[in-house]
């Protein structure tokens, strides 16, 4: 296949000043207790003041909520989970390009960024589909396993930890750590353990889940604060707003959050963007000790559920995003409405069975 | 003591802390206080404040004046190196 010509910094308002017709394809439509960022992109960028965006949704599963949120999504299509291979979704997204021309590819799990990541310059060249994914090797260094060096590499305080592979290795870890300790899972999930049986436990249980290894780290006793931020590959910070969750679900999901004044925390996540040269977005998540000190725990490699925050405190950040995939200059963002808060909730809505049988037979809605 | 420059207070009583997120309720004599701390007032001048408007002996308000700094404190709502006074 032919390299499609691609345009270079194409204007984002026609003469008229109306906002440009654009197609967005996001997954991540799973608003669930523990959501996927995908509704809040979707609602970020359909409040775009630049772009006009017809939304592509992508979806895993049949009952993911924002399949059915027609206001929002104008059109969804099954894909194949992330296990299935590039080729099998390489000709999926080859096939949904047939029927829609979609400009940018907003993928929002961690669990698929592997695949993208691997594919974004073929959808580039081949299907004209824009990403702005972090490269392979950042990817890859701020997983948990590697966060350790990771930190030591870019400055960055982090708190101890290891994998480990079998519950053997459990009497010796507090050569290493103190009680209480974090029991974290590969993917997701993570627990505090106060002795070795729980520990015990925990590994049994999350391993059973995601897998091994399992990451054990030294637990730092202080608030959670996050930050949703975005990089332009190049060291510079676009966006970032801080954020303490006020109302956390048992799965340790911000159900209620509020914008913070932190620029000690604006700080670290500069430092950060400017060593690492992060492309795209990404959620961190800091421990705040009580001496005001601040221990790196996750990078996230996509924007969290709770990004539409960023929209409510005036920084567009999924919009950015776009506009860096489609090759457009953005200024950075460096004000915000501090003690903005948000406060999720569940809504039933009422589906027709039809809508289901379509997904559900035919792949899209 | 002094009261953290970001700190917002309303009328209502309701203090916001921005840099933690934290939210508080004073009744009207907190607010009082918490609205002559921030205007650098001396402890001195707040506690004599105090003795002059309303019915009360100087040992109690003494008493739960410091407390009350205590709490502020505690509260990360003081200024950094700020002591009781």
């Amino acid at each position: 296949m032919e390299p499609t010509t691609l345009i270079a910094q194409p204007p984002v308002k026609d003469k008229k000043g109306k906002r440009r017709k654009i197609t967005v394809a996001v997954t991540g439509l799973n608003a669930i207790d523990s959501p996927g960022p995908g509704v809040a992109v979707i609602r970020a960028l359909r409040e775009s003041s630049e772009y006009e965006v017809r939304i592509i949704g992508l979806s895993y599963e049949t009952l993911e909520p924002g399949i059915y949120m027609h206001e929002l999504v104008d059109k969804t299509y099954q894909i194949p989970f992330p296990s299935a291979g590039i080729d099998n979704i390489y000709e999926r997204l080859e096939y949904i390009t047939s029927v829609e021309k979609i400009d940018v590819l907003f993928p929002n799990f961690d669990a698929e960024l592997y695949n993208f990541i691997k594919m974004a310059d073929k959808l580039k060249q081949e299907l004209s589909i824009h990403t702005f994914l972090p490269t392979m090797d950042q990817f890859e260094a701020r997983h948990k396993s590697n966060l350790v060096e990771y930190g030591k590499k870019n400055g960055i305080s982090v708190p101890n930890s290891k994998m480990i592979f079998s519950t053997a290795e459990i009497p010796s870890l507090t050569k290493e750590f103190t009680y209480p300790m974090v029991v974290k899972g590969k993917f997701y999930e993570a627990a505090i353990a106060y002795n070795p049986d729980q520990v015990a436990s925990h590994f049994n249980k999350i391993s059973a889940k995601w897998g091994l290894p399992i990451i054990i780290q030294q637990f730092v006793h202080g608030a959670e604060v996050n930050v949703c931020a975005i990089g332009d590959g190049k060291g510079n910070t676009i966006g970032a707003v801080p954020m303490r969750k006020q109302y956390i679900t048992d799965k340790g999901k911000a159900w209620a959050g509020i914008a913070l004044d932190d620029e000690k925390l604006l700080e670290e996540t500069r430092k950060l963007f400017a060593a690492t040269k992060w492309r795209g977005g990404l959620e961190l998540e800091y421990i705040k000790t009580s001496d005001d000190e601040y221990y790196l725990l996750e990078i996230n490699p996509r924007f969290p559920a709770w990004v539409y925050l960023t929209v409510g405190c005036g920084q567009n950040q999924p919009e950015a995003y776009v506009k860096l995939a489609l090759g457009e200059s953005v200024q950075p963002m460096t004000k915000y409405d501090v003690g903005k808060m948000f406060i999720r909730y569940s809504w039933d809505m009422i589906v027709g069975l039809d809508e289901f049988e379509k997904i559900s037979t035919l792949g899209e809605l | 003591m002094k009261i953290k420059k970001n700190i917002a207070i309303s009328d209502s009583g309701f203090i916001f802390n921005p840099s933690t997120g934290d939210s508080f309720s004073v009744n009207p004599i907190g607010l009082e206080i918490i609205k002559q701390l921030k205007e650098e007032k001396s402890g001195d001048e707040i506690k004599k404040h105090i003795l002059k408007t309303y019915a009360i002996d100087e040992a109690t308000v003494e008493k739960d004046f410091y407390d009350f700094l205590k709490m502020l404190e505690q509260n990360k709502l003081s200024a950094e190196n700020e002591k009781v006074n």
